[in-house]
């Protein structure tokens, strides 16, 4: 069957969801310990999955495979950006769970249960192999989403949930339409076969747009993001941590697994498109978090920000520019995380997320400060911390098929340094004037905790990038030489230079 | 075909009759203190019944289906799915029946005996393959569903909605009998398998305003946009028990009914036929979801959303294919279980006293005080709304499939696309339920039976629904290809 000998990734499915029931009949405090225990398992149970995992062997593994529903197939079977992703989620979920530790106190059987099930949901949507379970379970992560920012959300709760859930059903179920026609088309709901069918380059456009109309809502791209700062300043923070975290990397997720692969030629045809709405993005929404006033709001533009980097750097059709996208999404993955579990550690103290009301932190709070300075600097992208890695490369893919998108992107870099360094400044340094400020005590070993292994993490693909490169590398290269015929032209036209006769006179020389 | 055999191929219907006189008698003999046991006996009337069929549709020579009384019914796999569905539907109504009357101290024994005609019509619609059949099955079937709906005498409502039923239900009778009075007049035949090969080629103005009215009466049985206006005051108006009943059984009688007709009467006619379905099934979409989203009364939101998904079953039927009709019966068996769990979660809305509560404010954190019947109704409204992993998104994707399949896109893309607006009012209800802060009226713990069919249904809608697949799915293909 696979490399372990036993239906894992199953088995990293119906776990948590067993979990989850079982978490709808318990107390608080039961709930708690279980739900923790769970996503630790699961944490392990990843870990034993990438050790396993073989690198350079065949592209798909630990599938598995059992026709249960008639039309379609209980499916499943991960390559190595699979992975990756199934890898940020267990690693972010003990974390979530710990961050709502203390500050969530009402029904709390239900929200750990919402937040296993959302689990199960994320792994699945990563794992499925077939376009249907894929389908089903991309749109099933509305249903718990809507509720743990509807129950447990802030002020206001009803109309984020309202929008956000209204919005991101809009933009899938046009996309359940162009599967359908996919499937009778191809013959098959099987994805890996559907990676390599054709299709005609005329259905592609229309496809390509259906597919779209949902990843770009999910991801979000510029003008569809609107339902994001309200979303991720009504959830509750570890709501705002799975959203940022895993729920947007399916969007860069469905246009690396779907649009590019299945519709190359549409791909290339709306390179423009992508281009240009993601350019937009960059400085649109980086000036638009330079003013913000609520540090979630500025966080979630500066999402939209980098989410427009990883669109950039997917559609530059090359190596780098892919492998950059998928590490800037593990990479924001993990810094976006940390960056709301930071507001979310002075909101539970101050319960205000108005950056005026701070600070001076860095005084009372220096453990605080520091990890929140180390995540400022990932985000912003510093050479040493995962930001940079991802950025650097899908910035030099692009500057291969476009130096003047590349010049526009790269303006994000210095804008995601004015608004998270102004940020900085005006939370943590300057004069500690507010009393109750002053009062805030440190992080406990609780925060800690949770901070210090994504703090890792970041560093870790910061300095030695590789050991998340070399999973992903086999399967970049087969997604690069699927959609290679119809990978645009670059702008820059080369030339090599004529050697020049006095170098080559001054070289012999030397020689004699 | 002797007689005997005619009448061994309608035995449901017989049996079905002679239960209910019986069961009349009794009711009438033995009075008001009959009507638990009556009750019971029609049960198990039904579930006889329901034996009957299956003996039936399993018997080898009749494995194809078999016509009667000179082709005026047939019994065919397509009827007897249908009829499988519209008993399990009766007998669940009427397992929830005696506790809601009983509270108003206003039951009696006619109840299971009204239902237990309605199905011995609903047997007939659904058979039916000859315009009279057709309507005598429909007027049965009519006529004691308007005495059900106005069943509590002496609520204003209820017999309001009885008279309601009544004249606009008088006036579709009166279009669907012109209707089949002129395609008469010009197919020489009410038989549809006469009616389908006379009226072959181009449709001339008679029998094209014939056809119209024909659909017109249907659309008005099946509650479809524009015939619609009945359903949000009756179903509000009539007892909920009975508002379940004309939500499930009636309503699979008719959809199946329409689809015979329009598949063997006007088969070759797809051109004349499709353009209205099409229109009737966007136009239910639509307005089944803008109307339901300022309702304030939970019986009125869901006749709204009874509306709404009869759209969806009429895309299956749009696409005019086997797989289409197929998709459609699918889709029903779904409906039935979703609208009869929320019809459930409806029943036991009661105050301390046990009155029964309608409005949306009082279901306000009902998650707080009855968790289980909260996640009921949630799971309800999920899968309504066609949200996966909930089994009411499968209904969805079979008929989109079908009408993808059939190339009818920009229909898939529109229905779809409105299907979001439906979503609206679902997801509303879901937020009053979980969201608010509760009310307090509703603290009263269900009954048993109650509880135990909210869990029952709840579990069919549920993810756990998708394994009934390959069961279900073999069932509604062989139903739907006995049509054509």
């Amino acid at each position: 069957m696979n490399q372990l000998d036993f239906p894992i990734l199953s088995l990293m499915m119906g776990l948590p969801m067993l979990a989850a029931i079982i978490c709808l009949f318990l107390n608080a405090q039961a709930a708690r310990w279980l739900a923790l225990l769970t996503t630790f398992v699961m944490f392990i149970l990843g870990v034993i999955l990438w050790a396993n995992y073989d690198i350079g062997g065949p592209q798909w593994q630990y599938v598995e495979r059992a026709d249960l529903f008639g039309n379609f197939a209980w499916a499943l079977g991960i390559d190595g950006i699979s992975m990756m992703l199934i890898m940020l989620t267990v690693f972010l979920m003990p974390i979530c769970i710990g961050a709502s530790w203390e500050s969530i106190q009402t029904r709390v059987g239900e929200y750990m249960a919402a937040f296993l099930f959302m689990e199960v949901l994320m792994i699945g949507v990563f794992a499925a192999q077939d376009l249907f379970l894929f389908y089903i379970l991309f749109e099933a992560g509305l249903i718990p989403m809507y509720l743990i920012i509807g129950i447990w959300g802030g002020a206001n709760r009803i109309y984020a949930s309202y929008k956000f859930f209204l919005y991101t059903l809009l933009g899938s179920v046009v996309m359940l339409i162009a599967m359908l026609w996919m499937v009778q088309d191809a013959g098959t709901s099987d994805i890996p076969t559907l990676l390599n069918y054709d299709f005609a380059p005329e259905a592609q456009t229309w496809l390509w747009l259906a597919f779209f109309a949902s990843f770009a809502v999910k991801m979000p791209m510029w003008p569809f993001h609107t339902w994001l700062p309200d979303a991720h300043v009504q959830a509750p923070t570890a709501g705002s941590v799975i959203l940022a975290g895993v729920l947007l990397k399916m969007g860069g997720y469905g246009f690396l697994r779907f649009s590019l692969p299945m519709f190359p030629e549409a791909s290339e045809q709306f390179i423009w498109l992508i281009f240009a709405l993601s350019m937009v993005a960059v400085v649109y929404t980086s000036l638009v978090a330079l003013v913000q006033q609520d540090m979630k709001k500025l966080i979630a533009y500066s999402s939209v920000a980098h989410m427009a980097i990883v669109t950039l750097g997917l559609f530059a059709f090359n190596r780098q520019g892919i492998e950059g996208a998928v590490i800037v999404m593990l990479s924001h993955g993990l810094v976006s995380a940390a960056l709301f579990l930071c507001v979310g550690v002075i909101y539970d103290r101050l319960h205000t997320r108005e950056i005026d009301r701070y600070g001076g932190l860095a005084s009372n709070m220096p453990k605080y400060a520091i990890l929140f300075m180390l995540f400022t600097m990932a985000s912003i992208g510093l050479p040493g911390t995962s930001g940079f890695v991802g950025e650097f490369l899908s910035l030099i893919g692009l500057y291969k098929v476009n130096s003047w998108v590349t010049l526009v992107a790269a303006t994000g870099i210095i804008l995601g340094a004015a608004y998270m360094l102004y940020l900085y400044r005006r939370v943590a340094f300057g004069e500690l004037v507010h009393e109750d400020v002053k009062a805030m005590p440190d992080l406990s070993l609780r925060e800690i905790s949770l901070l210090a292994p994504i703090a890792a993490a970041v560093m870790w693909m910061g300095i030695y990038p590789e050991s998340f490169m070399a999973p992903i590398r086999g399967d970049v290269g087969a997604l690069v030489a699927r959609i290679d015929r119809a990978a645009p032209e670059g702008d820059a036209h080369l030339k090599m230079g004529e050697v020049k006769a006095v170098a080559k006179d001054h070289a012999e020389g030397e020689a004699h | 075909m002797g007689i005997g055999n005619s009448l061994w191929l309608v035995s449901p219907e017989v049996f079905l009759s002679i239960s209910s006189l019986i069961l009349l008698m009794i009711a009438a003999w033995r009075g008001e203190k009959s009507a638990r046991l009556v009750t019971i006996l029609a049960a198990a009337a039904l579930f006889g019944a329901s034996t009957l069929l299956m003996v039936l549709a399993h018997l080898p020579e009749f494995k194809d289906g078999a016509s009667a009384f000179s082709d005026q019914y047939r019994m065919d796999a397509f009827g007897s799915t249908a009829k499988f569905l519209i008993y399990v539907a009766a007998i669940i109504c009427l397992m929830v029946a005696p506790r809601f009357f009983q509270s108003g101290g206003k039951y009696r024994p006619e109840y299971p005996v009204l239902i237990l005609f309605a199905c011995v019509g609903m047997g007939m619609m659904v058979s039916a393959t000859d315009m009279m059949t057709l309507y005598i099955g429909l007027e049965l079937n009519s006529l004691s569903s308007y005495v059900l709906a106005s069943f509590i005498r002496t609520d204003v409502r209820s017999s309001e909605a009885g008279l309601k039923y009544f004249v606009l239900g008088a006036l579709a009778s009166g279009m669907l009998l012109f209707g089949i009075s002129l395609v008469y007049g010009f197919a020489g035949s009410t038989s549809f398998a006469v009616i389908g090969e006379t009226l072959s080629g181009d449709l001339s103005t008679g029998p094209l305003i014939g056809l119209v009215l024909v659909l017109s009466g249907l659309a008005f049985k099946i509650s479809a946009v524009p015939f619609h206006m009945w359903t949000p005051d009756v179903y509000e108006g009539a007892p909920t028990p009975v508002s379940a009943f004309f939500a499930s059984a009636p309503k699979v009688a008719a959809v199946a009914l329409t689809a015979r007709v329009i598949i063997e009467a006007f088969g070759g006619q797809t051109s004349a036929w499709q353009q209205i379905i099409v229109f009737v099934a966007l136009a239910s979409i639509i307005l089944g979801a803008v109307g339901a989203i300022g309702q304030q009364n939970i019986k009125r939101l869901l006749a709204y959303s009874s509306i709404n998904n009869v759209g969806f079953m009429l895309i299956g039927l749009a696409a005019g294919t086997a797989q289409g009709v197929s998709a459609m019966m699918f889709y029903l068996a779904i409906y039935v279980a979703m609208t009869l769990g929320s019809f459930v979660c409806v029943l036991e809305m009661r105050d301390k006293d046990g009155n029964p509560l309608e409005s949306l404010s009082s279901l306000a954190g009902l998650s707080q005080s009855r968790p289980g019947l909260a996640a009921g109704l949630a799971i309800f409204m999920f899968s309504l709304a066609g949200i996966p992993p909930l089994f009411g998104f499968w209904g969805k994707f079979l008929v989109f499939d079908a009408a993808v399949a059939a190339g009818m896109l920009p229909l898939a893309v529109i229905g779809i696309a409105a299907s979001v607006i439906g979503a609206f009012y679902y997801i509303k209800v879901v937020k009053i339920i979980y969201f608010d802060d509760p009310s307090g009226e509703i603290v009263v713990t269900g009954h048993k039976t109650e509880n135990g069919l909210i869990a029952l249904m709840a579990l069919l809608v549920s993810p756990l629904g998708y394994l009934t697949i390959p069961f279900v799915a073999p069932i509604t293909a062989a139903a739907a290809a006995s049509l054509f």
